[in-house]
């Protein structure tokens, strides 16, 4: 066990100081705090409100996260496949979980990073009020939860193509369907012609629905096993995607 | 002593036989020379012995281990430098390099003492801090073989070593692969037949996926009327 984490760690170094080598951690990150501000003052209309909360922040981070972290994850393996990189790192003495893992997870604590980058907000809005931070502290941990299930669908679709472009796009059209599932207008229209339990289905499997139930303050065991559930799916699936297509 | 044993190895790709029933045995010492043309199977059949590929049938064993029951095991004991030399290119060579050692097990001072020595030996001194993507082809292939050896592996496996080499660059290749020979078993794969000449001593010819000659190169080249060139193209050509 005590290998299989050192290995696992020495993906990770490589992966999560990988962002910083090239200027794409810092345009990330500039990006992500300049829209996520924005779009928290402006379209939010967070002073306007009147509130002690952050829903006017959180509100978006669905929307944020769709283009986002499929920017942060399509290079995890097409990159590898495109560069014949792919080649090196499976004739080294390592396991495929072990690879899948170790990128996945520095792909999901460079978002954490972000995520950490973001405490300013938190802090104005003690000093304009008194929120209750407990309620923010779950919405952040819920906003960093969905973040890694819209990674580990991004990781597993970047294995499927060489191209990080298509990578790119065909991850952010699936966390996009994984996004509408839950909005209003998509289960109206099923609700039309589908039975409850199916629609009842749909709605489970929106990132949109439980992350709302988070936003409220409420983690419970069902919303906090729906995400960690998504993201061992998706990398289950990843690594036999990589016994699969690496040779491809 | 045997340090690769491969038995009749089978790789195809849907309706297309890459590798059919190929056998290889590499001893201490051993520089085996796999020769073929294009399409002949030599990389899909290094790619089997590395365990990047598996075999549709046949086996590996490597010091005796099974590769595909105990993979992980087997590979400490392959250095492999893949078609093309591969290497992540936004790192610098020493930082590649360590982390090719660290994935291969190494203890921070050993790894220390192997970085130190391969950059030396290879000629890596003066780039060692150079970011790979800013390499000439020349240097990236030897940042791969450097990498292949970090670990003094018994096996190395070497697929187009030279491939895009200058001559000079070439001649320091084999002086370099002739040198570290003495304890441990070298497969290449090339097109150039004159480096088989110089540093294998045994060659493998193949096509179509199939073993076509397997000698010692000396004794390949004891009939003076014939060089390695005529009987390749002889034997390629008839097939």
């Amino acid at each position: 066990m005590k290998l299989y984490i050192e290995k696992l760690m020495i993906i990770f170094n490589r992966e999560f100081t990988g962002y910083f080598r090239t200027p794409l951690a810092s345009i990330f990150l500039l990006v992500f705090l300049a829209l996520s501000a924005g779009m928290t003052f402006f379209m939010g209309q967070f002073f306007q409100r009147g509130q002690a909360d952050l829903n006017s922040f959180f509100v978006w981070h669905p929307w944020l996260f769709l283009i986002l972290m499929p920017a942060i994850g399509m290079r995890l393996w097409a990159e590898e496949r495109k560069s014949g990189t792919i080649e090196l790192l499976m004739t080294l003495p390592v396991t495929n979980s072990q690879l899948v893992l170790g990128k996945f997870l520095a792909s999901w604590f460079f978002t954490l990073l972000a995520i950490i980058m973001t405490i300013p907000i938190w802090i104005t809005v003690n000093y304009l009020g008194e929120p209750d931070n407990g309620v923010i502290f779950i919405s952040y941990l819920g906003s960093w939860l969905m973040a890694g299930c819209f990674l580990s669908l991004t990781s597993c679709l970047s294995m499927i193509t060489k191209n990080q472009v298509i990578a790119f796009i065909v991850s952010t059209i699936s966390c996009f369907i994984m996004v509408m599932a839950g909005f209003g207008l998509v289960l109206a229209s099923v609700r039309s012609w589908a039975p409850l339990w199916l629609t009842e289905v749909i709605q489970s499997f929106s990132f949109l629905s439980h992350f709302k139930r988070i936003q409220y303050g409420v983690l419970d065991l069902t919303t906090f096993i729906f995400f960690i559930s998504m993201i061992m799916i998706c990398i289950s699936i990843n690594i036999f995607l990589v016994q699969l297509k690496k040779a491809d | 002593m045997n340090l690769l044993e491969a038995k009749n190895l089978y790789k195809s790709f849907g309706n297309i036989n890459a590798v059919s029933d190929i056998s290889i045995s590499l001893n201490v010492g051993e520089v085996i020379g796999f020769l073929g043309p294009n399409g002949a199977g030599k990389s899909t059949t290094m790619k089997m012995l590395t365990g990047f590929l598996e075999v549709d049938a046949g086996s590996i064993e490597i010091k005796k281990i099974d590769l595909s029951k105990d993979p992980i095991n087997a590979k400490s004991y392959i250095g492999y430098l893949p078609e093309g030399a591969p290497s992540y290119s936004d790192m610098t060579v020493k930082s590649f390099l360590y982390f090719v050692g660290k994935m291969r097990g190494l203890k921070d001072e050993l790894l220390e003492k192997r970085l130190e020595i391969m950059l030396k030996d290879i000629n890596l001194l003066e780039v060692q801090n150079q970011i790979i993507e800013t390499l000439s082809k020349g240097y990236k292939r030897r940042v791969g073989i450097a990498q292949a050896l970090i670990h003094d592996p018994d096996i190395l496996i070497l697929d187009e070593p030279t491939d895009g080499l200058d001559p000079n660059q070439k001649f320091e290749m084999r002086k370099l692969i002739k040198s570290i020979s003495k304890n441990k078993g070298i497969i290449i794969s090339t097109h150039i037949l004159e480096e088989v000449e110089a540093v294998c001593s045994r060659t493998i010819i193949i096509s179509s996926g199939k073993v076509l000659l397997n000698k010692e190169t000396k004794n390949i080249l004891k009939n003076k009327k014939e060089n390695l060139d005529s009987i390749f193209r002889k034997i390629t050509k008839t097939k």
